[in-house]
């Protein structure tokens, strides 16, 4: 398996959802069961992998730089301040902890 | 890619409250598609395959899921890379039956309109008042986001080139941090914010024990449990 069939399997199966969507009759969404269990689902794997990219390094959990960028990108959400601002400043904050060789 | 419409303003013309609500949300998200291009060429990808991602796959949290697992993972996280990018992409699934009576119309219409069908077109287009409103909502942010989307990427993805030391530029934070953002919408009510933090728990504990990619897929079986109990869950969805 190269990256090139990760990329286009992956697209394939993303694309293919969304058009599925469009033939299937609209009774599946009547049940709110399959429509909690997906919502839920974004999440789980949305909350799994803020976690895993902010403490996994080779294998192993590390407490590093990308800790307190994670915190303050919390805070700024919480003060609504749009994503890419958010995004540059946790980058930002990562950068300089580096830099001055805190973590 | 999960930025909420703007609170529609009492505009006695439902047409242009409608672009002018596509437009804002539009090219807000579209903005970020920077940081997935830089973020992707720094996880190992070319410029072609990022690009490729945005062209094709077109969903941002299902781009980011792939990116982020070939990260850690490299090719023999495939399989995990795929299978998060495509449970991630469901909720798609569910829009575009929600948006299928909007569209109508001839079926190439309902191709394009499915490979258009994200958070944002669905969030926007479902908020107006009415069916023309509606349609007008959805295909102009859909447009929007996919044209602005696809550029912003490319334009990440060179600067990314550039870059060297993604650890230097703190690119790994701002991997995490995106992650964050898609979230940070959705934890609304008890019930999502109970499963977001078991599941980053549980994800963080098989990290020593798991190969790169699967600890975040077992941690998707909570969103089931809870999902199909309803605990927490008081009424409906």
């Amino acid at each position: 398996m190269t990256v090139w069939h990760v990329i286009l399997i992956a697209s394939s199966a993303v694309l293919a959802i969304k058009l599925i969507g469009y033939v299937i009759p609209p009774s599946l969404l009547e049940r709110p069961t399959p429509a909690r269990v997906a919502n839920l689902l974004t999440v789980a794997l949305l909350a799994a992998l803020t976690a895993t990219q902010t403490l996994e390094s080779a294998g192993h959990i590390v407490l590093d730089a990308r800790v307190p960028a994670i915190v303050l990108a919390a805070v700024l959400y919480a003060l609504r301040v749009p994503f890419i601002v958010v995004v540059i400043a946790a980058a930002a904050c990562a950068a300089l902890v580096r830099l001055l060789g805190w973590l | 890619m999960s930025a909420a419409a703007p609170a529609p303003q009492a505009a006695p013309d439902a047409t242009g409250a409608a672009v002018r609500a596509a437009l804002g949300v539009g090219i807000a998200v579209s903005a970020y598609g920077v940081s997935f291009g830089a973020l992707a060429v720094a996880s190992g990808l070319d410029v072609w395959q990022t690009c490729v991602l945005s062209l094709f796959m077109f969903s941002g949290g299902s781009q980011f899921a792939l990116i982020g697992v070939l990260a850690t993972g490299g090719v023999a996280a495939g399989p995990a890379a795929i299978a998060s990018a495509t449970l991630l992409g469901i909720r798609n699934g569910l829009y575009s039956m929600r948006m299928s009576p909007i569209v109508g119309g001839p079926w190439w219409r309902r191709l394009l309109a499915g490979h258009w069908t994200i958070d944002e077109s669905m969030a926007v287009g479902t908020a107006q008042p009415t069916l023309r409103g509606q349609r007008i909502g959805f295909w102009v942010t859909g447009g929007v986001i996919y044209v602005g989307w696809n550029l912003m990427t490319l334009v990440g993805a060179l600067l990314g080139d550039l870059v060297g030391d993604v650890r230097m530029f703190g690119l790994d934070a701002a991997a995490a941090a995106a992650f964050l953002g898609l979230l940070w919408p959705r934890l609304t009510a008890r019930q999502p914010v109970a499963v977001a933090v078991a599941a980053a728990v549980i994800a963080a504990m098989l990290v020593p024990w798991l190969p790169p990619g699967l600890p975040v897929l077992v941690a998707a079986v909570v969103a089931i449990a809870v999902g199909v109990t309803n605990v927490l869950g008081g009424r409906g969805a």
